[in-house]
């Protein structure tokens, strides 16, 4: 009763203090603070360099969302959340937006109440095992020890993948990606599943990456992309819009590096209209014309943010594949500016 | 009469001669523990064996350690297929190990000082024998002093909170040796004031209950069960509100010729009017005229070992007075106070931790409002010190219940009351009793606070399962990190361990 009452009166302190708002774009500039829900860290996605800063693929799409609306990618205060905590802190309002290779489905778009404004990342869950073992496919795998991070969505797929084709498997239950890949490399299972991306990225950092192979079957589709909450259109207009101004200075060659010359001018309309030298595309979205000329200018376009964090430079070493523009065979396509 | 000369007869005594080689030093001490019989010098022999086959196998781990390198592959690199640690990541990460990653770099020199302060606190208070009383007034300044160290902000916030506390001190002391007239008119005006705001803290309560049965109740299943739960609850509190607020403030004037009641209600009164409206003013004032500010950092920033370390200090020194009340409150003869101690000591341990963080962190973000709500840091010590506090609780009750009834019975029949009783006789007898117990529930909590790093933040175990595992540089690291967070918590829990050891020794006034 006690302790009701103590938390009844700061709760009612509070409540008379700021109302809770459902513009997001209001709060966000008052706050002058992007708050962006982040993972704990996964390699190449998102994670604190030894400065205590935070790089990668996902954590570019904070900055950028922060440079078009706070005209600053540093005002971003990254707010990061375990598999178990993302959702209750988007729901919550702790977090704007949840940029946290999240899988898009239809039970947490629609009935987790959540908006997905695209995707950045089109991954799907693959199985690697080692060389030696001799196996070519997947479906071979009757009877296999397999590692699995649990309360994930690749722990629901396996299960189906095993059940659609009539073959048994063994669960070993594992919390974090580090600890499957040591229970991995220990024997303690034959093989290793979960998204293809972390499977390439952590068979690339192996002593010997030869000794392990990556089946060809991916068994299931999983679109990551980043979230806003249901409810508050403006605000998913301008996370969308965003990242699909990256996608498009890609298609269209606006680099980092012609950024600036790019900004005075071109004989392209849509170029144009991207930076905000013709048309007013900014005033639509409740933001300035050269929005999306800050979010570009971050750290470039979605190709060079790719190669920078997670391409095959890097010790990731990810190709495109799915993950390339429209035009060279990939999905990654974004609706015209106009 | 003597004659030297007829037999011979030693003068001087023959000096001792050593014993048997086999009976002396090493030998002696392998033969009488290693090698007493066939059987023990078999199990000897194999013992060795093993522990020889690990330093053989783990030798070269350590030898080959690899401490200069800026990533797990350059590691490889230079150990080229030798079996070898990397004890790089610690040298490149071990800022974010100590300090988490988000603590300013510039700052670290001040929960450096706050540990070194924390240690020079700590003594007048673990080793009281032997340091005067008046350095005590040192340790009570230090909480104080670590919160501005730790998280910034102006000196003065600090400062404005002790000279609060200082104040009601004095109004406690004032209102008691104040004449029954004049504490009559105290109490009326006090008890009109305690019956309002209790009223107006349970109407605020019951529309809290509201607002959470309203988040809860909408999942529909069970959770709409817990909803209607909360609403009665709800309802029950609005009804009682005014009522209860009378019959406190009646209980408060009736108490003005005894003074008990009254005194309390009156500092209470005091220090929330002083907390709630004086402090900020006075020391943003205070702040105006002479400025003494650090940079502030948020709670969020605060990470690794250091976190470790807050939550201990923080949660051992309050469980353990909380635990001390709850100990003789559940001893009570009243019964309510007997039935409230009883449930939350029942209630709490019979929860897991895990749980009760998930509810800090995760549930309470959705009973409060967006961007208001109590410090994520004040929850997590709130929490883990409710859990700690029954624990202890219950390890004093059995020190408690170990004093034979002739001790209470003996303080009854000197005319000691029951605080007289309690402090003098009954608590320093049973406390003795229970250190080991304390102490053992102190070193698990100080190993509990780990859980944190399940609710995001970044405690040593937090920040090597996420920041320094999944980074591109250290990418699937295990051994050595872990190893460096179990060298961390060994060195303060074996402290631990020994400190209680010496203070049983030192108490020890019995014959064993």
């Amino acid at each position: 009763m006690n302790k009701s009452v103590f938390f009844g009166a700061l709760a009612g302190a509070a409540l008379a203090g700021g109302v809770a708002s459902a513009a997001t774009l209001d709060d966000v500039k008052a706050r002058g603070k992007l708050n962006c829900g982040v993972t704990t860290g996964v390699p190449g996605f998102a994670e604190p360099d030894a400065n205590g800063v935070w790089q990668g693929f996902d954590v570019a799409v904070c900055r950028a969302v922060a440079a078009a609306v706070l005209s600053d990618p540093t005002a971003v205060e990254f707010v990061p959340t375990t598999g178990k905590t993302r959702f209750t802190a988007l729901a919550s309002g702790e977090i704007d937006m949840l940029a946290r290779n999240t899988t898009w489905t239809f039970s947490r778009d629609v009935d987790l109440k959540f908006e997905f404004t695209g995707v950045n990342y089109y991954d799907g869950q693959g199985f690697m095992t080692p060389a030696d073992l001799g196996v070519t496919s997947a479906k071979d795998l009757d009877g296999a020890t397999v590692c699995i991070q649990t309360g994930t969505t690749t722990e629901l797929n396996l299960a189906d993948f095993f059940r659609s084709n009539n073959i048994s498997y063994e669960p070993v239950p594992i919390e974090t990606g580090a600890e499957a890949v040591q229970q991995y490399n220990a024997g303690a299972c034959d093989v290793y599943t979960t998204d293809a991306s972390a499977l390439a990225a952590q068979r690339a950092n192996f002593e010997d990456p030869s000794a392990h192979v990556i089946m060809p079957e991916i068994i299931s589709k999983e679109p990551l992309g980043p979230l806003v909450r249901h409810g508050d259109n403006e605000w998913a207009d301008i996370v969308r819009w965003t990242l699909n101004a990256l996608i498009t200075a890609e298609e269209l060659g606006v680099t980092s590096v012609n950024l600036s010359e790019m900004g005075g001018g071109t004989n392209n309309p849509e170029i144009n209209r991207l930076l905000g030298t013709e048309g007013d595309l900014g005033a639509m979205l409740g933001l300035d014309k050269e929005w999306a000329k800050r979010a570009i200018g971050v750290a470039g376009n979605y190709g060079e943010i790719f190669e920078k964090n997670i391409g095959e430079s890097t010790p990731i070493g990810l190709a495109r594949g799915l993950n390339a523009q429209w035009t060279d065979g990939g999905l990654i396509y974004s609706p015209p500016f106009r | 009469m003597t004659d030297t000369h007829i037999s011979f007869v030693r003068h001087e005594e023959i000096p001792p001669s050593p014993p048997p080689v086999a009976e002396r030093g090493v030998l002696k001490w392998m033969r009488e523990n290693l090698f007493s019989n066939w059987f023990s010098a078999i199990l000897t022999l194999v013992a060795l064996y093993i522990i020889a086959k690990f330093l053989i196998g783990v030798f070269p781990w350590f030898y080959n350690g690899v401490w200069d390198a800026g990533s797990i592959r350059e590691c490889r690199d230079i150990l080229e297929g030798r079996f070898g640690a990397c004890f790089a990541v610690l040298v490149d990460r071990w800022d974010h190990l100590l300090f988490g990653f988000k603590y300013p770099q510039s700052e670290y020199w001040r929960p450096v000082l706050g540990f070194v302060l924390l240690v020079l606190a700590a003594m007048p208070a673990l080793f009281y024998m032997y340091i005067p009383t008046k350095f005590l007034i040192g340790t009570a300044l230090y909480p104080f002093l670590a919160y501005w160290l730790l998280w910034g902000g102006t000196l003065w916030l600090p400062i404005a909170v002790l000279a609060a506390i200082i104040a009601t001190a004095f109004v406690f002391r004032f209102v008691e040796a104040m004449s029954v007239q004049m504490r009559t008119i105290l109490a009326g005006l006090v008890g009109v004031a305690g019956a309002i705001g209790l009223a107006y803290l349970l109407y605020l309560g019951a529309q809290e209950l509201w607002f959470i049965s309203d988040s809860v109740g909408s999942a529909g299943g069970f959770a709409a069960i817990a909803g209607y739960l909360f609403k009665a609850a709800s309802i029950f509190t609005y009804i009682f509100a005014i009522p209860m607020g009378i019959f406190v403030g009646y209980a408060i004037f009736q108490s003005a010729e005894d003074g008990g009641l009254v005194t309390v209600a009156t500092a209470l009164l005091a220090i929330y009017l002083m907390l709630a409206y004086a402090i900020g003013p006075v020391s943003e004032f205070l702040n105006g005229l002479i400025p003494i500010e650090l940079q502030a950092v948020p709670s969020r920033d605060m990470g690794g070992y250091m976190l470790c370390m807050m939550l201990g200090t923080v949660c051992v020194s309050l469980s353990v007075p909380l635990g001390i009340v709850l100990a003789l409150g559940r001893q009570s003869k009243m019964p309510l106070i007997k039935g409230v101690c009883v449930v939350f000591i029942e209630f709490v341990r019979g929860v897991p931790l895990i749980t009760l963080l998930f509810v800090a962190n995760v549930m309470l973000a959705y009973f409060f409002p967006p961007g208001s709500g109590l410090d994520l840091f004040l929850r997590v010590v709130i929490m883990i010190t409710m859990f700690s506090a029954a624990y202890i609780a219950e390890v004093i009750r059995g020190g408690l219940a170990a004093l034979p009834k002739g001790q209470y019975e003996a303080a009854d029949s000197l005319g000691l009351n029951y605080t007289q009783a309690t402090r003098l006789i009954i608590l320093p007898q049973a406390l003795k009793i229970s250190i080991p117990g304390i102490v053992n529930v102190a070193v698990g909590l100080f190993k509990d606070t780990t859980l944190v790093s399940v609710i995001s933040m970044f405690d040593i175990v937090g920040m090597i399962r996420g920041p320094i595992q999944q980074s591109t540089d250290w990418i699937s690291i295990y051994w050595e990190v872990y190893l460096f967070a179990a060298v961390c918590f060994f060195i303060v829990c074996y402290g631990i361990s020994q400190y209680s050891q010496w203070l049983e020794r030192q108490l020890a006034t019995d014959h064993r």
